[in-house]
């Protein structure tokens, strides 16, 4: 990384931030994962604990806003300081989000648990580990102000997309082979939008990360490309 | 209608091309004291009507370079000024022009408050005046309400005008002696850390008066708070160790500045 702030308190601070960010991530992708695994495995205790896991995530997500705040208010951050602490308000808004779509999906895997297991989940595990990839490479990026590595997680969220379209229209076709399975089917297509939605946060984060590093928005404008020099 | 700078400073120049957009500029500023070169041949083209901010750490040379723009380093032994400082088109350091005539064109508020101790509020608004014509009563009444309404200080001195100067609070005091500089009807105003002795509440009635007086004037303004640059300036110019870095609208510089050095500077990371 580069310089360091004369002021050791002040770095401390954006050090305390960053961590606090990395930690949630982490939470998150952790929450992913097992949220998914629940539901494939039908393991109730694991999607109690997903559940669990969110109120951790809610206090993490305001102590990053206290923390933002506190900095902003005391320390009048400019540059780089001014665009991560920005970016650290959108980026726990995102985080938050994610955990809670996980929760969902675990409520999900509560519901359906201990029903015949009719549909075949491995587009729904695809998804999981593709966006459970953004998760981990948005967080690398900034964790390296790694410009490259973010513009390629958010080309990712058209693998993500690819897949639940695929997922959507498989869910449907064994829902009209076997009507019995349409309750557990809404169900699995809730499950599926969820995921396509985490990739879409994934996707925030990445290009936040763009604007910490390059000064430049790339939200809206179809431009995730590198560019020339 | 005023006359423009050339015709004042220099009826027979003849004037190189500028930009429409630029009031004051330097080429290859160079200026050096006993020897020593503090600044390091630095080119800048400052907005007409608008607020050129110019901020750097302790020794960049930012007051040298404003204090370059109306040659107040004449008077300074042992001082060189080479390169060149344009007023719209007029070299200001050519061998024609008339120092006392620029300054009049190229006002200049200081760091600490400095109104005239033995003199009247009135008399203080009108000393700079006084260095060159004389005036009639009339026209003088006329300058001193104009110049102290245009420094947001007539309401609270009207009815006083005749108390000495220093009766005046801090934040008034440097109001007094913008009036001051008013009063010549000035194109550009230098203003050389103008609140850095203030509290807060006399320094926003400086930023809200400098908001209020850009759409009149050129001014430029050297300060020690970016905080102040990023409120009162449309673009700012940072300086360090004598060199030029980096002149960027103001919006940008502090949220993406171009240089790393900026960068550094503006965050906190020095050494």
């Amino acid at each position: 990384m580069g310089k360091e702030h004369t002021d050791r308190q002040y770095e401390g601070q954006l050090d305390e931030l960053r961590t606090r960010l990395l930690k949630m991530a982490g939470l998150v992708e952790t929450m992913l994962a097992e949220a998914v695994q629940a539901l494939v495995e039908d393991n109730q205790a694991v999607a109690r604990k997903v559940i669990a896991l969110d109120s951790e995530v809610d206090t993490l997500e305001m102590k990053c806003d206290e923390l933002c705040l506190r900095i902003l208010a005391l320390r009048q951050p400019m540059g780089s300081d001014l665009r991560f602490i920005t970016l650290a308000l959108k980026m726990v808004t995102d985080l938050e989000r994610m955990g809670d779509l996980a929760v969902n999906i675990s409520e999900r895997a509560l519901d359906v648990s201990g029903h015949p297991r009719v549909f075949d989940w491995t587009l729904i595990e695809q998804m999981a580990a593709l966006v459970g990839q953004m998760i981990r490479s948005a967080n690398q990026a900034f964790i390296d102000g790694d410009e490259a590595l973010a513009r390629e997680t958010v080309h990712r969220d058209a693998e993500v997309d690819a897949l639940y379209a695929r997922s959507f229209n498989q869910i449907l076709d064994t829902m009209r082979s076997d009507p019995e399975s349409i309750h557990d089917g809404l169900h699995a297509q809730s499950i599926a939008k969820w995921l396509e939605r985490m990739g879409d946060h994934c996707t925030n984060l990445a290009e936040q990360v763009v604007f910490l590093v390059r000064g430049k928005d790339i939200r809206h404008a179809n431009d995730a490309a590198p560019e020339s020099k | 209608m005023t006359p423009n700078a050339s015709t004042v400073l220099n009826p027979m120049s003849i004037p190189p091309p500028v930009d429409g957009n630029t009031k004051m500029s330097s080429e290859d500023l160079r200026v050096s004291f006993n020897g020593n070169e503090v600044l390091h041949g630095v080119s800048l083209a400052m907005p007409r009507c608008s607020v050129t901010a110019i901020i750097g750490p302790s020794g960049c040379g930012k007051s040298t370079f404003l204090r370059s723009l109306n040659r107040m380093h004449d008077l300074t032994s042992g001082a060189k000024v080479t390169g060149s400082v344009l007023l719209d088109a007029v070299n200001v350091y050519a061998d024609d022009v008339d120092a006392v005539l620029l300054r009049r064109k190229v006002g200049m508020v200081f760091q600490k408050p400095n109104p005239f101790p033995l003199m009247s509020i009135r008399d203080n608004v009108l000393s700079g005046l006084k260095l060159t014509r004389t005036l009639d009563r009339k026209s003088a009444d006329i300058t001193v309400e104009r110049a102290l309404k245009q420094a947001a200080l007539w309401e609270e001195v009207k009815d006083r005008l005749g108390s000495p100067g220093l009766s005046l609070s801090g934040g008034q005091q440097q109001r007094l002696c913008i009036a001051r500089s008013l009063a010549v009807q000035p194109e550009v105003l230098l203003m050389d850390e103008p609140c850095s002795a203030l509290d807060p509440v006399a320094t926003a009635r400086i930023e809200d008066l400098i908001h209020s007086l850009k759409g009149d004037y050129t001014i430029i303004i050297v300060t020690h708070n970016m905080q102040q640059a990023a409120r009162v300036s449309d673009h700012t110019a940072f300086f360090l160790q004598g060199d030029l870095v980096e002149f960027t609208p103001t919006g940008r510089i502090f949220t993406s500045p171009r240089d790393s050095r900026t960068e550094d500077y503006i965050t906190g990371k020095f050494g």
